[in-house]
């Protein structure tokens, strides 16, 4: 017999009503009505990330529920006083949702090599088994996008794109739009890790 | 780095975490549960080893939390006293949160989310005719502690109707929320209530093509720890993915 270990608990869909447990004033709760935890508070340049989460028709999913996992400027995880970790709701009548947060530094792969600054994100929402795990990369590290180890284990170079936002004009701080497609010909890759 | 090549986490902590077994989850594509077929991807996941962001994860702090968070009969309460308890059977949900290694999982955030007890969710978009309970939010959170251990209190929720095949039915269940300490430990899942006779036609449930591992969802009634003349108890265990042992494994430096 092969040596036995715990099963994982299975996933279920967080549901329409994930706000509840996760963004109770989002829901509608007077519980923690001055938490923002879609701006994430740290050192280096500030940033926004605007986005959709498309299903396969087309239609924006209101219900989206995201999280945000990034290092921080340096490079860092759970260095400091920084968290890395956001949360935001898609809006229940246009879908949009927005972080605001630092641009991240360079990681590097198992192996050594840097890759390409990114946020990991993480979908959750009714209809959504389990929750979806993709990343965003920035458009303007053209050649470490070309290195990055991750982008590069995508086998169809076209897909790659997916991963990739657009910057947006804003007056304020660089802007960045990120479109997730859960299905279609656009369909974003999604990760196993 | 030190020169042990250990990181300062325990030893036996520091590997990459396993490789999900997604037979113990359902897959995205489950066509009885009709919300999933246009928002499920349709192209095979990219599967990758972790990377050090992936093996690192969020840290909550226990000072994040209220007295009363983990009492759900109590935290949304409008008056003082048991005159704001909210409605229904009074339930202590407990259990150890633990990794597939069979490692207690300590300090990690939970955070639960559920219908009261007439099955209505205090949610904007909930308009299920039940009415609201007004000392009732249904959301709490809590810590495990050193030993993986957590607890919270509530009351039961109730079953109530949604739109699928008609109108299909939820067994009572709580959402339930964990992070663990890496980030692709992240888990969102539902428990259920043993014997509640509407499990075996729940859509929701039936997404999940092992039967045993739907059963590792139900939640035991535990009469050893009710609370005499309060509240029953019911046990729920959670097991989070684990993380491998190092061997012969040279991290290059800076990682």
């Amino acid at each position: 017999m092969p040596v036995e270990y715990l099963k994982e608990t299975p996933s279920q869909t967080g549901g329409p009503y994930v706000h509840i447990g996760t963004l109770p004033a989002f829901a509608g709760l007077a519980v923690r009505t001055q938490e923002q935890p879609h701006i994430i508070d740290g050192a280096g340049e500030r940033i926004r990330i605007t986005g959709l989460v498309i299903d396969g028709s087309g239609t924006p999913v209101r219900d989206a529920l995201l999280e945000l996992w990034q290092a921080d400027a340096e490079g860092r995880h759970n260095a400091g006083d920084f968290s890395g970790w956001g949360r935001a709701a898609a809006s229940s009548e246009t879908g949009e949702w927005m972080f605001e947060t630092v641009r991240p530094g360079v990681v590097p792969w198992r192996d050594g090599r840097p890759q390409a600054p990114h946020v990991s994100l993480l979908i959750f929402a009714r209809g959504i088994n389990i929750h979806l795990h993709t990343r965003m990369y920035f458009p303007e590290d053209a050649a470490a996008l070309e290195a990055d180890p991750v982008l590069r284990s995508v086998e169809q170079a076209g897909r790659r794109a997916t991963l990739v936002a657009e910057r947006t004009a804003a007056a304020d701080m660089p802007s960045y739009r990120f479109t997730i497609h859960l299905q279609g010909d656009a369909e974003t890759v999604f990760f196993d890790m | 780095m030190p020169a042990d090549g250990m990181t300062g986490l325990m030893a036996g902590t520091q590997g990459d975490i396993m490789r999900r077994d997604r037979n113990q989850h359902p897959p995205a594509f489950t066509p009885q549960y009709k919300t999933s077929v246009l928002r499920s991807p349709r192209r095979a996941l990219v599967s990758l080893e972790p990377g050090p962001g992936e093996n690192a994860g969020p840290v909550f702090k226990a000072r994040i939390l209220e007295p009363l968070d983990n009492d759900l009969i109590r935290n949304y309460a409008q008056a003082e006293g048991n005159h704001g308890d909210a409605q229904g059977e009074r339930i202590i949900v407990h259990g150890k949160v633990l990794d597939e290694c069979g490692r207690p999982v300590p300090n990690t955030l939970i955070e639960v989310w559920q219908a009261n007890a007439g099955g209505r969710y205090r949610h904007k978009n909930d308009s299920y005719l039940a009415p609201l309970d007004p000392n009732f939010g249904g959301q709490g959170r809590c810590m495990t502690d050193a030993d993986g251990n957590y607890f919270f209190r509530t009351i039961r929720p109730g079953p109530y109707p949604w739109r699928n095949n008609g109108s299909d039915w939820r067994p009572a269940h709580i959402h339930i929320s964990l992070f663990g300490h890496a980030f692709v430990q992240r888990l969102v899942s539902q428990l259920y209530f043993e014997g509640d006779p509407l499990i075996p036609f729940c859509p929701i449930i039936g997404t999940l093509p092992d039967k045993a591992a739907a059963e590792r969802l139900v939640a035991r009634l535990d009469m050893g720890n009710a609370v005499p003349f309060d509240a029953l108890a019911y046990r729920f265990d959670v097991v989070l993915r684990g993380r491998r042992q190092t061997f012969f494994e040279n991290r290059p430096e800076g990682m």
